[in-house]
């Protein structure tokens, strides 16, 4: 067999882009093609035999930003991230310092317990707070009516359904966040408290000058993640919607509708894959938006002088 | 060696010659056990009867169902034969996952109802099994409150209901009703109670909003008394009001004949059946009835051979046999006029008050179903949880409907 005239280095690179080929094609193919695909099915009204699909132009987005429950379902979606992803985030933090701050046996063992909900598929999240939150019969307003407190209606109510998937999709996440910030927090080199201690300076202070400026790549992780991240970021919020709301996708009154919710009733149960996919891309620019500007505001290095 | 690869050749073109006049249809529907077996047992007897026909029986749990159809169809796979909701005609017949039947059906042969599968003067589809509503009760339930017999009016329906319910507090440990919208009440509200008060939900060709009326408001309070007036139950009591019924955690629920072996079987407790209240003795009867039909995919127009075999399949599953069938291994009530008026069924404790209903029903003409059925959720919810007048709630979805139903009646 004849050898190919190549160098070491030149032949190791040939070896990687051969590993890298099969997950390249892959996010070729399966993910980035079908994306900009979507794209193009926004423009059209949508019918199973791809010859009688009409161009329809922007008429899918006209109707978008003339659609009630659409703009209810947007609404919502940025009450949710305004809501869970600074909740999250300093709940997180807050754990994280605690955590960081006790022995290091009991430091893994909580961390393990943060974390398991994090790695518990949401749509058993979704149901078992389903039961637990029954107005009647839930295990959470039994005790309330216990401790003679008045039972709470959590998800039947339109005024208090949407902070309750919130609530649970922070507790579901938490560990994950936690996770984030104790990395952080351990890379932080000892000998920036001890120099700020011997200067006097202690507590609420070593905090606001030291940590918090020294965690700020990582709060900035946490903040995407928790906004965009894929299946766990606010702004795509489905499966915990659907699944603690499956009586009635989004309601009561549409008060927990996501858009991606209200893509896969349009598109799913309706076949009217033009329009959803209309609202998909349309998300996929607000997603970009968004991070973009945690990035800019976040994404700033610091450094000691 | 001359020899050998001659017998290969005879083998080769038999087997492809077979294959060749052997036409393979599939059929799809979602996973529900007797279904799956009562097809599974026609199909055996349909190749019998066809051995030049193969069927596939595909399914697929509910919740993905329309998912699964959404992509497969467009990308040409999928099946040839497909059973859907009647609702969801228009939304699949528009985005052009259903075509129409190759045949004009005998209308008389069939409930009237059928004719909600008919479109521009073509039926798209045609049902084994229809369905109805009726009140199911719990009879030890009754016995134990001294109660003898099930209801015939509203009146008497909250009366039982109130003897029923048990509460603590402000919470319900034990609900005389099932309130369920999300289950069948949304239908029991358009198209049996504003028919009991005088009114009428649409007009006869479902294009015009009607419920938005003083009958309509008057049987939307109704309901919503239920909960807040007679309070025999809460929409927020049970996840689910056929589990909480066949728990005994409800005395009971208004449910669809599909329903009748899922309780049956799981009930611990002897089991009433009656059809559905009126508001006074003699005042008029409503039911809502609605069915699963069978239809034709455009793959089943892919060629001659396979049109003729899944239009000979869909008549056969359609026909009187298969819905004797279909009634003994799933119960579901008989698509059939020769069959209902059968008098031992009608007369039957179990199947009968759900048949007896049949010529007093009304299938409501869906154009986007998922959308329609929202609204009148919406519309309940504002009372109940918001405590909006009926009226203006009903005003409200009015609005909302009529733009749906406009924007086909208008396009058809």
């Amino acid at each position: 067999m004849k050898k190919l005239p190549l160098g070491l280095s030149q032949r190791e690179a040939l070896w990687a882009y051969a590993f890298l080929a099969l997950p390249l094609a892959f996010f070729l193919f399966i993910r980035i093609w079908p994306a900009l695909q979507a794209f193009q099915i926004s423009f059209y009204q949508w019918h199973a035999d791809p010859s009688q699909r009409q161009f329809i132009g922007l008429a899918n987005y006209w109707r978008m930003f003339h659609d009630p429950r659409f703009l209810q379902a947007l609404r919502n979606t940025l009450f949710y991230t305004l809501l869970g992803v600074p909740a999250e985030v300093t709940f997180a933090l807050a754990i994280a310092l605690l955590l960081n701050s006790v022995g290091k046996r009991f430091r893994a063992l909580f961390r393990a317990i943060y974390f398991a909900p994090y790695v518990t598929p949401p749509v058993a999240v979704a149901w078992t707070w389903f039961m637990l939150l029954n107005p009647h019969r839930g295990v959470v307003n039994r005790v309330l009516v216990a401790l003679g407190l008045p039972p709470q209606p959590f998800l039947s109510d339109p005024a208090t359904a949407l902070p309750t998937v919130t609530a649970v999709v922070v507790w579901q996440f938490l560990g994950f966040h936690v996770l984030i910030f104790l990395a952080g927090l351990q890379n932080i080199p000892q000998m920036y408290y001890e120099a700020a201690q011997i200067d006097g300076a202690h507590g609420w202070r070593l905090f606001r000058y030291i940590t918090l400026p020294l965690l700020k790549p990582m709060i900035a992780v946490s903040v995407l993640m928790a906004t965009a991240g894929p299946s766990i970021g606010f702004l795509q919020l489905f499966t915990h919607v659907i699944n603690l709301t499956w009586q009635n996708p989004g309601g009561p009154l549409g008060s927990t509708l996501t858009v991606l919710l209200y893509m896969y009733e349009r598109a799913f149960g309706a076949f009217e894959m033009g329009y959803g996919a209309a609202i998909v891309v349309f998300l996929f620019f607000i997603l970009a938006l968004i991070s973009l500007i945690e990035f800019k505001v976040l994404g700033r290095k610091v450094e000691y002088r | 060696m001359k020899r050998k690869s001659l017998i290969v050749f005879l083998l080769v073109s038999f087997v492809a010659l077979y294959g060749l006049s052997k036409v393979t249809i599939t059929y799809w529907q979602y996973f529900y056990e007797t279904r799956v077996n009562a097809i599974d047992l026609l199909i055996k007897e349909f190749e019998k009867e066809n051995p030049d026909i193969d069927v596939v029986q595909e399914t697929f749990p509910y919740e993905a169902f329309q998912q699964r159809v959404a992509a497969a169809i467009p990308a040409g796979k999928g099946p040839e034969v497909i059973t859907l909701y009647y609702g969801w005609l228009p939304t699949w017949k528009r985005a052009g996952y259903v075509k129409p039947l190759p045949f004009t059906p005998d209308e008389a042969a069939f409930v009237p109802l059928i004719q909600v599968a008919k479109m521009e003067g073509k039926y798209w589809g045609l049902p084994t099994a229809v369905r109805s509503l009726a009140l199911i009760y719990n009879k030890d339930m009754f016995d134990e409150a001294g109660v003898p017999a099930a209801p015939t009016t509203w009146e008497e329906f909250v009366e039982i209901g109130q003897k029923l319910t048990i509460k603590r507090g402000p919470m319900i440990i034990r609900a005389g009703f099932g309130i369920a919208p999300q289950g069948q009440d949304h239908h029991l509200v358009r198209e049996v109670l504003i028919r009991q008060f005088g009114g009428q939900p649409y007009s006869d060709d479902y294009c015009q909003v009607m419920y938005d009326s003083p009958e309509g408001a008057a049987a939307l309070k109704f309901y919503t008394d239920l909960q807040l007036k007679y309070e025999i139950g809460d929409v927020d009591f049970v996840a689910n009001y056929r589990d909480g019924f066949i728990a005994g955690d409800i005395g009971m629920i208004i449910d669809g004949s599909f329903a009748i072996g899922t309780i049956l079987k799981g009930a611990q407790f002897k089991v009433g059946f009656a059809e559905l209240p009126v508001l006074e003795p003699g005042g008029t009867k409503a039911n809502f009835a609605s069915f699963w039909m069978h239809a034709l995919t455009p793959r089943a127009y892919e060629s001659e051979e396979k049109l003729e075999a899944a239009v000979k399949f869909l008549k056969f599953i359609t026909s009187e046999r298969a819905m004797r069938l279909w009634l003994e291994v799933v119960g579901e009530l008989p698509a059939r006029l020769t069959l209902i008026e059968d008098p031992e069924l009608a007369q039957d404790p179990i199947y009968g008050p759900f048949i007896r209903a049949l010529p007093y029903s009304y299938a409501t003409r869906f154009y986007d179903e998922i959308a329609q059925r929202r609204i009148m959720l919406d519309a309940i919810d504002r009372v109940l949880k918001e405590g909006m007048d009926p009226a203006d709630s009903l005003k409200i979805a009015a609005a909302e409907e009529q733009k749906i139903l406009d924007e086909y009646c208008v396009s058809k």
